[in-house]
């Protein structure tokens, strides 16, 4: 499938900063489900600088800005030609052994219930087949936790969704890693887009988890969306949760209100037709 | 009551290293000792050397008390230390390089993946990038008890920023002002040049981008810090710039300083902080004491970070058995310092000995520093063992234990005239291009009666710590 991305964030800042720095996870992943055709990453007014791939295999870039700065638009466009790997992430280099992924951070530290939960899901199941261990635990997540925005934040930790039982795809993602590592199973976050078919501007910014599984590699685990990542899927970057794996956290000099603005765009490309 | 090594007198003897320091200090009159010990304090008063000791209350700027008896080594027992010493600082980078490269260690099973990789101070975002010139750890304090004329056990690695050696250097000058007829009298070795030494270290580990002479920063969190003292004196030793995050920024490839001409350029940062406040784009969000982007800049080799983020997993107390084994695998050579025999309570057969054992054992926690959250078995009570014995129930892999050592004694003075109390030695071994050791340290000094407890948190002194020539 060929997905086209068009995704700005602006940040304005009341009064104008003196100044920024942004790291940017913002580029679409090497492996063998996807192709960036064309990939541009704009901050107007922004000076590039460090850019480098690190041992999770995310090409990370800096932006520095000098003010007054009223406000900052971060702007993605681009092309990515996907293929569907039923969330296996082939071809990946990266270089941090999967053993490091069995930690928890606050985000997603292990309460009880988290653990109830796991020991609940796996139940009966077979020890030796981990994934159908990862399918298990990604249904569990899903039940225990309400698709409904607005009622968590980005500060809500695993336990504290589970508590709620609402919440969104970071809260899912969350949940997912830690009764994941519960069990004994390496997981993580990661960002990219997801393409939604049915045209009412579904939120197009996704996060999921990927859990690593003896003998397979890393394997993508939607839980907001009960499956695995498949075409419709463009994976940017991965961490240990949410704030570490961020496409874009940015600081910026001085104080004052700050206000957020979104816009996503994941629509399948016209690229073909117009070849015809 | 063990029989302790006392480093002066072998029974009425006094030991070859100490001779001279006998008469010295038997003939001093009580009146000059008093005018000594007080013309010292006021010296450290006047310099300013302070240390805040953490959940003792009082004065923030209080000394540490200092013992005018110097804790003397032999040239030939000094060269013995001295090889043991840079081993393990060889070994220990050598393991850093390793764990955030291919990991060789673990895929022989010399060490095991979790203890490694699941570490708190094991750092992912620096997986799979080497330092320059694959140093890690560029100042290693390898703190060392005695228990004999030829025993010496290490207590644990410090990679990340070992702090004290401040008072190596004044504690030398100020027995050098007091007593100068001293040093001309014995053969002392000279440890002032270690401000010069840490700069030619750091020197040589600019980055590949660095042109030209590298400059070099200190990066403090600021007066508050209990070691600050320490940072602003090695920054005027060294004669290098004293900075705090907000001095610093990132621009383009390269990390800046602000100053009053312009900004200039940083090559090589030594960060007197911890990894979690080093950059909030790449660790705690919330750190307002580091530089936004500044892991980005090192990672891609516009500056040095020393020591290197994520060093801490090799001095970790969990790590520390280990030690010994990554000698052997990475030197192929056999540890000249041995370990004090650790007890992990993570595992079951030890922490069953540990809980029935309590009354004889030292525990600590495995990421504890500071002489806190420790147990002396000998010298606690009932029921402080019984409440200890409930944490380490609690959370037993967060604990470690180690036998009660008989760490060796060095004469002191106290109110009563001299008397032996135990010590400990904390050097410091640079590693940059090469590995240097100057002769001497930090030597700690329980001061109360009997007491093992050396940290100058917990109210111990310290000592000037003397290499005799040959």
């Amino acid at each position: 499938m060929r997905l086209s991305v068009s995704h700005v964030t602006t940040y304005r800042y009341d009064p104008p900063r003196r100044g920024m720095v942004q790291s940017l996870r913002l580029t679409p992943a090497v492996f063998e489900g996807q192709q960036a055709i064309d990939w541009r990453v704009d901050v107007p007014g922004g000076f590039r600088g460090a850019a480098f791939r690190d041992g999770a295999g995310d090409w990370v870039e800096t932006v520095s800005l000098q003010g007054p700065m009223p406000e900052v638009a971060v702007t993605v466009q681009g092309e990515v030609e996907t293929r569907d790997l039923s969330g296996v992430l082939r071809g990946h280099r990266e270089t941090v052994p999967p053993v490091a992924y069995l930690r928890t951070t606050n985000s997603t530290e292990l309460d009880p219930r988290l653990r109830e939960l796991a020991g609940d899901a796996l139940e009966g199941a077979s020890l030796q087949d981990r994934l159908d261990q990862a399918h298990r635990l990604t249904s569990a997540v899903r039940d225990a936790i309400e698709y409904l925005p607005g009622r968590t934040h980005t500060g809500t930790s695993a336990a504290e969704a589970l508590e709620q039982g609402h919440g969104v795809c970071q809260d899912h993602t969350h949940a997912l890693i830690s009764v994941a590592i519960a069990s004994g199973i390496p997981a993580r976050y990661v960002t990219g887009y997801l393409f939604v078919d049915d045209g009412n501007g579904h939120e197009a910014s996704h996060a999921w988890a990927e859990l690593h599984i003896e003998g397979m590699g890393w394997i993508g685990f939607d839980a907001a969306n009960r499956c695995c990542p498949d075409d419709r899927y463009i994976r940017l970057g991965s961490g240990h949760d949410a704030t570490y794996a961020a496409p874009i956290r940015g600081l910026a000099e001085g104080t004052g209100s700050e206000t957020l603005e979104v816009a996503v765009k994941v629509s399948e490309s016209s690229q073909q037709q117009q070849q015809q | 009551m063990p029989d302790y090594f006392n480093e002066m007198f072998d029974g009425s003897n006094v030991r070859m290293p100490y001779r001279g320091l006998d008469d010295w200090s038997t003939e001093m009159p009580l009146e000059l000792r008093n005018l000594k010990q007080s013309e010292a304090e006021a010296l450290f008063r006047r310099i300013g050397i302070t240390f805040a000791v953490y959940g003792e209350g009082g004065s923030p700027d209080r000394l540490i008390p200092f013992d005018m008896f110097p804790r003397v080594f032999g040239a030939e027992e000094w060269r013995r230390l001295e090889a043991g010493i840079k081993q393990r600082a060889r070994a220990l980078n050598a393991f850093l390089v390793d764990v955030y490269g291919r990991g060789e260690i673990v895929k022989a099973g010399r060490i095991p993946a979790k203890l490694v990789y699941c570490n708190e101070a094991y750092e992912t975002a620096v997986v799979g990038f080497t330092p320059p010139k694959g140093v890690y750890s560029q100042i290693v304090g390898i703190d060392l008890v005695r228990t004999g004329p030829d025993e010496f056990f290490v207590l644990e690695d410090n990679c990340r920023t070992p702090s004290g050696v401040s008072y190596m250097l004044e504690n030398r000058e100020i027995m050098m002002r007091m007593f100068p007829h001293l040093f001309q009298a014995l053969r002392v070795a000279p440890v002032e040049n270690y401000p010069a030494l840490l700069k030619r270290t750091f020197a040589s580990l600019a980055p590949a981008k660095c042109e030209g002479e590298p400059r070099i920063a200190i990066l403090t969190p600021g007066h508050f810090n209990s070691a600050y003292y320490e940072h602003s004196f090695l920054a005027d030793m060294m004669g290098v710039e004293l900075v705090e995050g907000k001095d610093l920024f990132v621009e383009g490839e390269y990390c800046w300083m602000r100053t009053t001409e312009g900004p200039k350029r940083v090559d090589v940062i030594y960060r007197r902080l911890d990894d979690d406040f080093i950059d909030p784009l790449c660790f705690r969000p919330d750190s307002m004491l580091g530089v936004p982007g500044l892991m980005n800049v090192y990672r891609s080799g516009g500056v040095n970070i020393c020591s290197a983020p994520g060093a801490g997993v090799a001095d970790d107390k969990a790590i520390y058995t280990y030690v010994p084994d990554m000698v052997r695998f990475y030197l192929g050579e056999e540890p000249m310092l041995n370990n004090v025999p650790t007890w992990q309570c993570a595992r079951e057969d030890d922490c069953k000995y540990v809980l029935d054992n309590l009354p004889d054992l030292v525990v600590k926690e495995v990421h504890g520093s500071g002489g806190y959250g420790m147990l002396v078995g000998p010298k606690s009570s009932k029921e402080q063992i019984a409440a200890f014995a409930d944490k380490i129930r609690a959370d037993p892999d967060n604990y470690i234990a180690q036998p009660t050592l008989a760490l060796s004694t060095v004469p002191t003075f106290v109110d009563e005239g001299v008397a032996p109390r135990h010590v400990d030695l904390r050097p410091y071994c640079l590693v940059g291009e090469t590995v240097e050791l100057v002769p001497g340290g930090l030597t700690r000094v329980a001061l109360t009666e009997g007491s093992l407890v050396v940290n100058s948190s917990q109210g111990g002194g310290v000592k000037d710590t003397w290499v005799m020539a040959e």
